[in-house]
């Protein structure tokens, strides 16, 4: 069989058969962890919880209940079968008025209506990864590369890279000012690639960040604005997780910093902006990118391309309807962000109480736990070797910070937003026990000098978090069940 | 400033099938607020078997409301992003734990019932993409790389340029073929083809057919299929068998596909199997182009892993996957409107190609297909280029058909049209014969106008609007 797979592949592309995909990665041990032994209230209470998955899905309720009240936004409700010909029909790669119009909107609000978002501009592509692909099929050459801050999203390795022939560069941050992208370290990412010889063509910048879960305040963004447009290349914002900042400071856009005074004398054929649905209403599965660019030529040529990965035009007319009831959506932005504080909160105050720091951050769907001082030395190696513990004993797929590229090993990124509140609680009572543990059994070796000691979670670990359980399990509904990346689009 | 992709035209987007849906965006024509519009008769849409799907909904409205055993599956559904596609859709998978009902494989299934039960679709070996479209790209990324190239018969789809070349860089190279026997596809050509690429210092790495034809709406035939499967063979490259109109044939000879010619030529290669992908779509046979529907089928291992993980670039919406598989799943239905739609499409052929006739045109015997591939070189000036985009622009701007050239679907002998026949309603398309038998008899009458069939209100600056775009056009294209 694997001989077979070899041959097959010998008259395959160097991109069909390389590792650009990024999949082969070990990171995935987490995933296959999870898919092997997934936690569930009853079924399965041992199991690893999932909390590798940035996914929204606190607030469920208030559309499925939209929906229930809105037969008409389906085209498949007697209600709404008298759009179903045109819809069905109707493939026009500028995407349905109405669903452009909507969108429009709604990035308007969820910016606080801080900057306005021309219909026409906005183009559609298969969820925010076929955006990125676009953006750099339209912006760079294959060889091409682009600066991209440190730690980002693993995704990025194989959307801006893979099929594209691009390069990422990255611009080192880390933690001694909380991970601030300084101009210092754009200059230095900047020259490193012209050292190289490698024609940098852009920034990409995730904002609110991903891993970081924080936004960049208006200072950075106009710093970062002018070192693209002093170096003449462009400027591509990935704000989807822009209605995920649930307290102040507020969500500044790029949008926003565009408009203002001093700003004016920029060159705005350099500024781009990629954005989604999946995670500001939960919806990875409708597959809602969008790429939103000042420059005419790029919209004309990403319009295009979109061809290659438009939104279904029934999801297009449930969105339009939806997006379109202001009342439903200020509603609904309101109370998502009280959902993600209050579970933020939980979960920070948590794992506070037994010592665990985390970057202090005010978005996102996850944060960015601190556990460098149980490392038993500051080496990726020894984050894999922790990492390991923490999947396989503590049972929680998180996600280790040198997936993200972080040039600092201990941090890790801890969704929260992905599982109900009982899950949540066990999640907790999981790392507070391994915490406390593991804090004992440092004290304990400390007095001896191996410096290479890995740590050890004894069975002492399990009958501890047993005690620890309530004794009565409370029936919930379905925690749910989330699918492997290894057979899934990433986040 | 941008990339080279970005500013180049390989896009495809200049070519005259697309400027023809651009003058038609401009003046389009509407039984009532505009009469004396451009009847769209270059977009190959199936709009005869709405109905039978309507109604479908309309007694099934309790399946498709996202309520599944009494609670609603909804947040499911947004949340399912698993690129293999829901297990309803693709297959039945007991590991995946959704709360759907899951049918059987229905996507497999309706494959398999379109090609008449003859072959089997295991559903572990589809990949689901946006469309037909995303479909041929991700294997052109598989198969080759930037610079190799593909032979395609002609006249092909104009939206192969795009789909193939652009962003993988790949190069076509023409596989000509002659009306003189039919357009058929032969060994001769093929070697030809392969010369050709080679002359160029171009590695080839496989051909692309479409089967049915698109433009031609014919069937290959069992030898057509065996000189290409021998070809591929004695080449050792891909064939990659474009099957979105299989749905659609509605004569014999019954569609053959060339998998299925290569089991029984080639009944133990399955290195020659491994090399041969089909892509299917639903934009085509259910009419649903807008939903986006399209997969790669492939008996290559390596292929399905790389084309899925690309498929991330473009999957099918989750609420679209849930939709079809209550539709598909419901097998005595698809039955139905299998044969139904297939009875609908001869019919208005039937009734296009008569009408036709009785303008003194013929078309390529076809059996496939929601088009004609009409034979006006008797009404060319010179047979020419130049004077096929002449007649062309006449009929778009004076008779008011955008139909599709030849050239723009590569075709090598000047003269021949795209005319597409099921997307309007039948009385459109007999407003559409009685416009191109005025403007024939008008041109063995001499002089145009006298016996013009279209209304006397049609405004004379539309025409000359119409005529300003392609003068625009033409500097553009020749820049």
């Amino acid at each position: 069989m694997a001989l077979m797979l070899r041959n097959q592949e010998h008259f395959l592309s160097k991109i069909a058969t390389n590792n650009g995909h990024g999949e082969d990665s070990p990171y995935f041990d987490g995933w296959k962890a999870y898919d092997s032994d997934p936690y569930h209230h009853t079924k399965n209470p041992k199991g690893v919880i999932q909390m590798g998955l940035a996914e929204n899905q606190l607030s469920f309720d208030l559309i499925q209940d939209w929906i229930m009240n809105n037969p008409r936004a389906s085209i498949c409700t007697a209600e709404g079968a008298d759009d179903f010909k045109d819809i069905a029909i109707y493939q026009d790669y500028h995407g349905l008025p109405e669903f452009r119009n909507a969108i429009a909107k709604f990035m308007g609000k969820v910016r606080g209506d801080m900057a306005t978002f021309d219909p026409d501009r906005i183009v559609m592509s298969g969820g925010a990864t076929g955006a990125h692909e676009t953006m750099v099929f339209c912006l760079a050459d294959p060889g091409d590369a682009f600066l991209v801050p440190t730690p980002y999203y693993a995704g990025f390795d194989r959307d801006l890279r893979w099929r594209t022939g691009a390069q990422l560069v990255p611009v080192i941050c880390d933690s001694s000012n909380n991970f601030t992208v300084t101009r210092d370290a754009l200059e230095a990412a900047y020259t490193k690639a012209q050292e190289a010889k490698i024609k940098v063509k852009g920034l990409l910048i995730t904002n609110p960040s991903n891993p970081l879960g924080t936004i960049l305040d208006r200072e950075t963004l106009k710093s970062i604005v002018r070192f693209t447009d002093e170096k003449n290349i462009h400027l591509v914002s990935d704000e989807i997780y822009a209605a995920t900042v649930f307290k102040r400071p507020s969500f500044i856009s790029i949008a926003e910093i565009l408009e203002e005074q001093d700003m004016e004398g920029i060159n705005r054929d350099l500024m781009h902006i990629v954005y989604s649905l999946s995670k500001d209403m939960g919806f990875p599965g409708f597959r809602i990118g969008i790429l939103y660019s000042y420059n005419d030529a790029v919209v004309s040529c990403a319009r295009k391309m979109s061809s290659f990965g438009l939104v279904s035009t029934q999801t297009q007319h449930l969105i339009a309807s939806m997006l379109s009831d202001d009342h439903f959506v200020d509603k609904f932005i309101i109370e998502s962000k009280h959902r993600l504080a209050k579970r933020h909160g939980v979960f920070t105050k948590g794992l506070e109480q037994v010592g665990i720091g985390s970057l202090e951050s005010n978005a996102g769907l996850f944060f960015w736990m601190d556990l460098r001082r149980l490392l038993s030395e500051a080496t990726v190696e020894a984050e894999m070797a922790l990492w390991r513990i923490i999947i396989k004993e503590v049972k929680l797929n998180v996600s280790p910070g040198s997936s993200f590229h972080c040039s600092e090993p201990g941090w890790f990124r801890v969704c929260f937003a992905n599982m109900d509140d009982e899950t949540m609680r066990v999640a907790l009572r999981r790392i507070k026990t391994f915490v406390l543990q593991t804090k004992g059994g440092q004290e304990a070796s400390a007095k001896k000098q191996c410096r290479r000691q890995r740590l050890q979670v004894s069975l002492s670990f399990r009958r501890m978090e047993d005690i620890m359980m309530t004794p009565h399990l409370i029936m919930t509904p379905h925690s749910p069940i989330c699918s492997s990346p290894l057979v899934r689009a990433r986040t | 400033m941008l990339s080279r992709k970005a500013t180049c035209h390989s896009h495809g987007q200049d070519s005259s099938y697309f400027l023809g849906l651009q003058e038609y965006e401009k003046n389009p024509y509407h039984e009532v607020h505009n009469p004396s519009g451009i009847i769209q008769m270059g977009l190959a849409e199936n709009q005869l078997s709405f109905d039978l799907i309507e109604s479908w909904l309309s007694r099934n409205s309790d399946r498709t409301n996202f309520i599944e055993n009494g609670r609603s599956i909804f947040r499911d559904l947004a949340l399912f992003q698993d690129y293999h596609g829901l297990p309803a859709f693709k297959k039945a998978d007991e590991n995946l734990n959704l709360a759907v009902n899951i049918n059987s494989q229905v996507l497999a299934e309706f494959v398999e019932e379109i090609r008449g039960n003859k072959v089997r679709f295991d559903p572990n070996k589809l990949v689901l993409t946006a469309g037909a479209t995303s479909a041929n790209e991700t294997l052109i990324f598989c198969l080759a790389e930037p610079g190799e190239a593909f032979l395609v018969p002609t006249p092909y789809y104009p939206g192969f340029d795009r789909d193939l070349k652009w962003r993988t860089e790949v190069e076509i190279v023409p596989v000509h073929c002659s009306s003189l026997n039919h357009f058929r596809l032969t060994k001769s050509a093929l070697e030809e083809a392969y010369q050709q690429a080679q002359k160029l210092k171009l590695k080839v790495k496989g051909v692309l057919i479409t089967n049915p034809s698109n433009p031609l709406g014919t069937t290959m035939t069992k030898d057509e299929l065996h000189h290409l499967i021998t070809f591929a063979v004695a080449k050792e490259i891909h064939i990659v068998s474009d099957e979105i109109y299989s749905g659609t044939v509605f004569d014999s000879p019954s569609f053959v596909s060339v998998i299925e010619a290569a089991k029984i030529k080639y009944p133990k290669d399955t290195t020659l199997w491994s090399r041969i992908h089909i892509v299917y779509s639903l934009s085509k046979d259910l009419g649903l182009p807008g939903f986006r529907v399209g997969m790669i089928y492939s008996n290559n291992e390596a292929v399905i892993s790389a084309a899925t993980k690309m498929s991330s670039f473009g999957l099918v919406s989750s609420q679209t996957q849930y939709l079809l598989s209550k539709i598909l799943g419901d097998r005595k239905f698809t039955k139905y409107y299998i044969k139904e739609n297939q009875r609908r499409v001869k019919k208005r052929h039937e009734m296009f190609v008569l009408g036709l006739k009785k303008a003194g045109i013929r078309c390529l015997k076809s059996n496939a297909g929601l088009f004609c591939w009409v034979d006006m070189r008797h009404l060319l000036r010179t047979s020419t280029f130049d004077a096929e985009m002449e007649l062309w622009k006449k009929i778009v701007c004076e008779v008011g058909l955008n139909i599709s050239p030849g050239s723009s679907c590569h075709c090598s002998e000047p003269g021949w049209f795209r005319v597409c026949f099921s997307n309007m309603s039948k009385e459109t398309l007999n407003l559409s014969m009685q416009r191109i038998k005025a403007f024939v008899d008008s041109i063995n009458g001499g002089r145009y106008g006298q016996n013009d069939a279209r209304s006397l209100c049609s405004s004379r600056s539309k025409k000359v609007t119409c005529y300003m775009g392609f003068i625009i056009v033409k500097i553009c294209l020749s820049t």
